[in-house]
């Protein structure tokens, strides 16, 4: 029987493997990226069977909107990313210090 | 009807397995990859939901577009990864101790008292025959939220100028035209007309 807590719980985990990723590779500004989309997706399961259980759609088009908004942020960090390579040829983040006092 | 939960236990241990690859292995291709595996089996489950639509607009729009778009620029960028996984060993133990309690506390809230179990929120009734989860999603998104959905598009036309922008440079040493120069030309700029009075010629 599948109840409102399991779908939760799957979303719930998954954030949790996300905020672990990024203590892990706090270097590494792709993977940083990609632990942002998997956050992101538990949000939109949350959502999803929120809708689900509830029988209201609202969730779904709000679902809707955070994927595009994601799309946006996906592009423009990714072109971040490129200008910074081009620039530093490294993309890690600990040698991006030049705001420092 | 355990099938329901075979699939949904199926697709969670491969979403989570798949999740946990991405943050663990060296390699960003293999992780972009593995993002996509991720993402396919949160569509399955939504499936399971019966919110077609998102289902396939996930696997549409994050495997097909965004994804794409993940590995593309991790294959065009020449990263060395081996100082990007520094830290990954002393990171450890900090990043398991606060997922770890963050887990807990998630589950403790979701478990506790049942709030969230079949009493609170009973199964929903599958949907009857001849029901679109397009059509329905449709209906709501163009009458009571229309104005968001025209925000997303200025959204997402930002997005594109702004990557475009950023990304857009001009080549050292490159010989390109400037039409506008071209047609500003004036005919002094190009030819000198030298005014001289005819001299006899040379050696006769």
């Amino acid at each position: 029987m599948l109840t409102l807590a399991h779908f939760l719980t799957l979303g719930a985990l998954l954030f949790c493997l996300s905020v672990t990723g990024i203590f892990l590779n706090r270097k590494n500004v792709i993977i940083l990226l990609m632990c942002i989309e998997l956050m992101l997706l538990s949000v939109n399961m949350n959502f999803v069977a929120f809708s689900r259980f509830l029988g209201n759609l609202d969730g779904q088009v709000f679902v809707f909107f955070i994927l595009t908004v994601a799309a946006a942020e996906a592009a423009i960090g990714l072109a971040i990313l490129v200008v910074l390579f081009r620039n530093r040829q490294t993309i890690n983040v600990a040698e991006l210090d030049d705001l420092k006092g | 009807m355990p099938i329901y939960e075979i699939i949904f236990y199926t697709f969670s241990l491969v979403m989570l397995g798949a999740a946990v690859a991405v943050i663990t292995v060296r390699n960003p291709v293999y992780a972009a990859l593995c993002l996509v595996l991720t993402f396919f089996s949160a569509s399955a489950i939504w499936m399971l939901l019966e919110v077609e639509f998102l289902a396939i607009i996930l696997i549409l729009v994050y495997v097909g577009a965004v994804m794409v778009l993940f590995l593309f620029v991790v294959m065009m960028l020449d990263i060395n990864i081996e100082p990007l996984k520094a830290g990954f060993v002393r990171y450890l133990p900090a990043g398991l101790v606060v997922a770890g309690l963050m887990a807990a506390e998630f589950l403790l809230v979701i478990w506790s008292k049942g709030r969230f179990g079949q009493d609170g929120f009973p199964i929903p009734e599958p949907n009857p025959d001849g029901y679109s989860n397009t059509k329905a999603v449709g209906e709501v998104l163009f009458t009571q939220h229309v104005l968001a959905f025209e925000v997303a598009g200025v959204i997402l036309l930002v997005a594109i100028i702004a990557a475009v922008a950023l990304t857009l440079r001009q080549r050292t040493g490159s010989h390109r035209q400037n039409p506008a120069m071209q047609v500003r030309v004036t005919k002094d700029e190009r030819v000198r007309l030298v005014k001289m009075d005819a001299e006899p010629r040379q050696g006769s």
